[in-house]
């Protein structure tokens, strides 16, 4: 006797949702970031306008100075939605605990010298309150914003902020033999210390700004472009003999940072190129921007406070990052 | 009669940007949809490249991941950094 096996295919009366397959111009599979990403927002018949800045509707447009014709257009090239997302950062951070068993195994931060431990308790714990307030602004994009394509990935980055306060936080505590007092004496450096007053008051001015595209520049540009890897990548010798192991325990900060910054850059590039006022609008805040000029006084006192806990005599007046760490390493 | 280069993969959301980097990059490829698979048919040569999969992928992919997703494949594999390949010119 023969079995003759037979297949029976079953065609899907639809590939994917109507709203998607406008937008893929057919009713083609679409991948789970589409799904979950294009025109997710809702959009229309809202029952109840805010009493609270009344002259907007609860997602709306002109809550930016820069205009879009789709906000669906600056798309993530990273393609995360929630299980991708979640999938990447869970492997980063085994990553990080393996660094911080590694690390407490040989118990390289306890043989550290006492003047890399106060040069890390000084320059590099103060960083988790920089992180709490770019979660601060993150989130505040996320809800100020228009369009999931931008505001997903948003509350995304918010989350990493968060991650990598905490990764700060642990740093404090293998100083301290996990008693916290390092934390507290970090933030009475970074309340009270004039070093870092330049970079508490452009993250906190950024607090205030309503236009979610100029924050969105402000945040991605100036603090994570310029702060964090000033702190993450240039500052190695302000670490002294401490700069390995910190290396090895803000890997996570490096990986986040090159991974975002595709990300990031894309949604500026997006938006600055639809139009010729959006070019404007943009290069003023990322360059000419009250952002920049303040960053620049913000990098000044925190180059000299390394500087002179390094001893450097050296007199220069460049204050590039590649300088800083150059003046550092004297 | 040209000889028939070919991959099967899977038919899920991880196979998808490498069957559409297949179809994009081998001109006068077959598909053939079948319940919950692909076959790629080509005279010769079927190629995969990796930087048309991670552009469609929007992350780093090794080829070698390809076997996650792989069913079945005719033709003499040539694997590198860069692409996946089956075919009959040896």
């Amino acid at each position: 006797m023969t079995i003759q096996i037979k297949t029976i295919d079953l065609e899907p009366k639809r590939q994917t949702f109507g709203h998607i397959a406008r937008r893929l111009g057919g009713d083609k599979p679409a991948s789970r970031y589409q799904e979950a990403t294009l025109d997710v927002q809702a959009t229309a018949n809202f029952h109840y306008k805010p009493l609270w800045e009344a002259e907007y509707w609860q997602y709306d447009t002109r809550k930016t100075a820069v205009v879009m014709e789709d906000w669906y257009k600056p798309l993530d090239p990273r393609q995360f939605y929630y299980a991708a997302y979640n999938i990447a950062r869970a492997n980063m951070n085994q990553a990080v605990e393996r660094n911080f068993s590694f690390i407490e195994e040989r118990g390289l931060i306890e043989k550290l010298s006492a003047e890399a431990k106060a040069q890390i308790e000084r320059g590099l714990l103060p960083m988790r309150h920089l992180h709490w307030g770019s979660n601060m602004n993150m989130t505040e994009i996320t809800q100020r914003g228009y369009g999931t394509a931008v505001t997903a990935p948003c509350i995304f980055s918010a989350g990493d902020h968060l991650g990598m306060a905490q990764i700060i936080s642990r740093v404090g505590l293998e100083l301290d033999g996990q008693t916290g007092v390092s934390l507290d004496r970090a933030k009475e450096t970074w309340l009270g210390d004039a070093a870092w007053q330049g970079a508490r008051k452009l993250i906190e001015d950024t607090f205030v700004e309503r236009d979610f595209f100029q924050l969105y520049v402000a945040q991605t540009l100036a603090v994570n472009g310029v702060l964090f890897d000033m702190a993450y990548k240039h500052a190695d010798a302000a670490w002294r003999d401490g700069a390995i192991p910190v290396a090895m325990l803000t890997e996570f900060m490096s990986d986040w940072r090159a991974e975002e910054s595709r990300w990031s850059d894309h949604v500026v590039k997006t938006v600055a190129s639809e139009s010729d006022a959006n070019k404007k609008l943009v290069s003023e805040w990322a360059r000419l921007g009250r952002f920049a000029r303040r960053m620049r006084r913000a990098k000044r006192p925190r180059r000299a406070r390394v500087r002179s806990v390094c001893r450097s005599n050296r007199g220069d007046k460049h204050y590039g990052a590649s300088r800083f760490a150059h003046a550092s390493a004297q | 009669m040209a000889q028939v280069a070919s991959l099967t993969l899977l038919h899920n959301d991880d196979a998808r940007p490498i069957i559409e980097a297949i179809m994009a990059d081998n001109p006068g490829v077959r598909v053939l949809d079948m319940p919950g698979c692909v076959k790629l048919d080509r005279d010769m040569e079927l190629v995969v490249n990796r930087a048309s999969v991670e552009e469609r992928l929007g992350r780093t992919w090794d080829p070698q991941e390809i076997h996650l997703v792989l069913v079945s494949m005719a033709g003499n594999l040539d694997e590198d950094d860069d692409r996946f390949l089956v075919g009959w010119k040896h």
